[in-house]
């Protein structure tokens, strides 16, 4: 089989660019620790009250030291929840200054959902049995929606939340 | 098809290395348009 | 490779228009379940008789990327089995029977979906539970798939035991690599469905293991698009260069690039589950780097396309150095369309290549983004070439020819597409970019300004929406005239030859042993140890949910 010689160097120079794209997407999931979210920890889908993040007095924002958050998250359809406030009333926005480290972990317990903080890298698939969780440091100021990016029924648009950064 | 011989009676048009030149600068357009934008989509990414 | 193209006769010519029906059919339908998803999506119009959104998202997804790819490949893909190796009485009556199987499997599945009981989307996602007559729809266009992949191997063993010795037809060749793949690939979606979901479906099974039916879709869900992308590389090899009365660039060359592709077009399903919470990352990550080498064939592809345009327009004494591009046939429709689905495959291709990049794909994952790149490969790339296809395809089936005039339609009807598709995907592709979600209603969601832009892109897609409306009725419309309009005259069936003096292909690469082999190989070596992992470390089932569909 004949190789013309500008194919060959055509084939070389895709290949290296190829073969560049991976050392630096490689160099930063293996050395950085920067992996698409992978948790791999399970968990009964019908009882996730059990598992202490998902206890319904745990759910919601929680500073862990200085600038470091969680933020615990059941999803069902068509709804995040996100605990209640004070007063009782469902959490719909989570506050956090510009450059706090955000752990978010959440997990479903009915049906496949998305959870994706838009304008950010937190995008994640959220599935029953599954905990989803990923870290972000929030390095823009700004209004986020949330939103399930993955069909989950009828309701699904109305499935959202907000992430506020603030200076 | 197979059977006949490669002896060229002729200089042979796609053989020359002239004259795929347009070819040669069309795909690597192409892949320095795959560089920048697959670049520019990193520096997105690294600034979000 | 023969010289020879064999007869069409007109009983197998009424079986490859049944395919084309089908096509036309789908596309009508199909497309405008799209319009009214853009129109929707606005802001400014609701769907009348309570018809829900996802109804019709669920009916453009499984009516053009599953029914109306697959009925036009298989229906094209026999005609050039025909044209180059021939059919025999049997073979075309088991030929029937795929298409039957085939369109009773499409008809359960488009009535189930429509009827409001399994508005599950194309990828039907476990737990949400669609009626089983959807699943058991999809498993017989699956199973008549087979029937007709069997038909094509047989054709082609049958044309070997005949011509001992002679390498086999290039189209004959892609045709049973590309339906290689399929089957080796829908084993794994067939598999999902008759063993996971019908019996779950049914109430045999009580819960079901969600990641291990994604991973089974996942399996068949990106071979699924290069199904699709190999018809129209057939065409970019074989028939493109007839067209612009040139020769075939390099025989071998096309064949490596087809062989390649089936090697590496399977072990790759990983790269669309990169966000998912249970899967090994560095398996992910193997598969990324798998994902990759399937740029490869496509590189060589793009060579070979430049190749053969410079070398006939060089042929032809045009001495500059892009003298020949301008004097390509630009007014030929048979080649305007795909050489604008080979422009769309260059951002198309570029912007698979971020998706597939491991962690960057949060970028893109699930956002309209993904739903402009298809748009691009599926619906620009592969579609424009079908349509091209279909300009000298039909008439040469029945007989009757492509007139000047609607070579002209055809040619405003590229225009139209591109256009339209230019504002829809490029608005898609901005908006994904921008966090908008992919397979939603519209909704403000908590408001704000980050919402305010998505709808105003929103508001784009529906302009070029209606565009490709615009262009599928005239499609359409093309379509019923090559039918039953246009004059009666001879429409030639476009297929190249090589050099004269090409060189010899190497026999190795007709040794599907070896291809195989690797194939499987790699597959199971992508595969076996993660897999073993979700089993192993699997959650409890999930109950099936029949509500959140409004079931």
């Amino acid at each position: 089989m004949h190789l013309h010689k500008y194919e060959k160097i055509w084939l070389v120079f895709g290949m290296a660019s190829l073969v560049l794209f991976l050392l630096i997407i490689g160099f930063a999931a293996f050395w950085k620790g920067t992996h698409p979210q992978s948790h791999i920890e399970t968990i009964d889908p019908q009882n996730v009250e059990a598992h202490d993040a998902f206890k319904p007095e745990n759910l919601g924002i929680r500073e862990v030291a200085d600038g470091k958050y969680i933020v615990n998250i059941v999803a069902s359809a068509f709804n995040y929840d996100f605990g209640k406030d004070t007063e009782g009333n469902a959490i719909k926005t989570i506050r956090v200054p510009k450059g706090s480290t955000v752990l978010y972990q959440i997990t479903t317990k009915d049906v496949v959902h998305g959870f994706q903080v838009a304008g950010t890298n937190v995008n994640m698939m959220v599935e029953p049995g599954h905990i989803s969780r990923y870290e972000a440091v929030m390095k823009n100021v700004g209004e986020f929606t949330i939103v399930c990016n993955e069909y989950c029924g009828i309701g699904h648009h109305q499935m959202y939340g907000t992430v506020e950064v603030y200076e | 098809m197979g059977k006949r011989n490669t002896v060229q009676h002729q200089p042979n048009p796609h053989e020359s290395t002239h004259s795929l030149k347009g070819t040669f600068i069309a795909v690597m357009l192409l892949g320095v348009f795959i560089l920048v934008s697959w670049f520019g989509f990193y520096a997105l990414f690294l600034s979000r | 490779m023969t010289k020879v193209q064999l007869p069409l006769s007109k009983k197998e010519s009424r079986l490859y228009m049944a395919f084309m029906w089908v096509t036309y059919i789908s596309l009508l339908i199909g497309g405008l379940m799209g319009l009214l998803q853009t129109l929707v999506r606005s802001g400014k119009y609701t769907l009348p008789f309570n018809i829900d959104y996802y109804t019709i998202l669920t009916v453009h997804g499984v009516i053009l990327g599953l029914v109306l790819t697959t009925f036009f490949i298989i229906g094209f893909q026999f005609s050039l089995m025909g044209k180059t190796v021939g059919i025999s009485d049997k073979q075309l009556k088991v030929a029937w029977l795929s298409f039957w199987v085939m369109l009773i499997g499409t008809i359960m599945a488009a009535v189930t979906i429509l009827v409001g009981e399994a508005s599950v989307l194309y990828t039907f996602y476990a737990p949400l539970r669609a009626h089983p007559a959807f699943y058991i729809g999809l498993a017989l266009v699956i199973i008549g798939s087979w029937i007709a992949a069997f038909v094509n191997f047989r054709q082609l063993y049958v044309w070997k035991k005949a011509h001992k010795g002679e390498k086999s037809p290039l189209p004959a060749f892609m045709v049973i690599i590309n339906m290689l793949m399929w089957f080796i690939a829908t084993i794994g979606v067939a598999t999902s469905v008759l063993v996971l979901f019908i019996p779950w479906s049914l109430g045999y099974a009580e819960t079901i293991n969600v990641l291990l039916s994604r991973t089974l879709f996942w399996y068949f869900g990106h071979p699924l698009v290069y199904f699709w992308l190999l018809p129209a590389y057939m065409a970019w090899y074989v028939v493109i260069p007839k067209i612009i009365g040139g020769k075939l660039f390099s025989d071998a060359l096309a064949r490596m690039a087809f062989i390649l592709l089936l090697m590496f077009s399977i072990p790759v399903g990983f790269h669309h589950q990169l966000t998912e919470p249970g899967i090994d990352p560095t398996w992910k990550f193997i598969q990324v780097v798998l994902t990759f080498m399937v740029v490869i064939p496509s590189l060589m592809t793009a060579f070979s396309i430049f190749a053969t345009f410079e070398t006939t327009g060089r042929r032809k004494g045009f001495k500059s150095l892009f003298g020949w591009f301008k004097k390509l046939p630009w007014k030929d429709v048979r080649f305007l369309a795909p050489f604008i689905g080979m422009a769309a495959f260059i951002p198309g291709g570029a912007g698979g290549i971020v998706n597939a990049s491991h962690q960057m794909n949060a970028l893109v994952h699930n956002t309209i983004w993904i739903t402009g790149h298809f748009h691009l490969t599926a619906a620009t790339t592969v579609i424009l070439t079908f349509f091209g296809i279909t300009y000298w395809l039909v008439p040469h089936l029945t007989g009757r020819r492509l007139t000047p005039r609607l070579n002209k339609l055809g040619i405003i009807q590229t225009f139209i597409w591109t256009f339209g598709m230019t504002i829809m995907s490029g608005s898609m592709h901005i908006q994904g970019l921008l966090g908008g979600p992919r397979r939603s209603s519209f909704s403000e969601y908590a408001g704000g300004e980050q919402v305010a832009t998505w709808i105003n892109y929103q508001i784009a897609q529906a302009v070029g929406g209606t565009i490709l409306f615009i262009g599928i009725l005239l499609m359409v419309y093309i379509f019923i005239q090559l039918t039953f309009f246009a004059p009666r005259g001879v429409q030639e069936y476009p297929i190249a030859v090589e050099e004269d003096d090409a060189e010899p292909t190497p026999k190795i690469l007709e040794n599907w042993y070896l291809w195989i082999g690797i194939t499987i190989a790699l597959i199971l070596f992508a595969y076996t140890i993660p897999v073993i992992d979700i089993l192993k470390h699997s959650p409890p089932g999930s109950l099936p949910f029949d509500w959140p569909i409004g079931r």
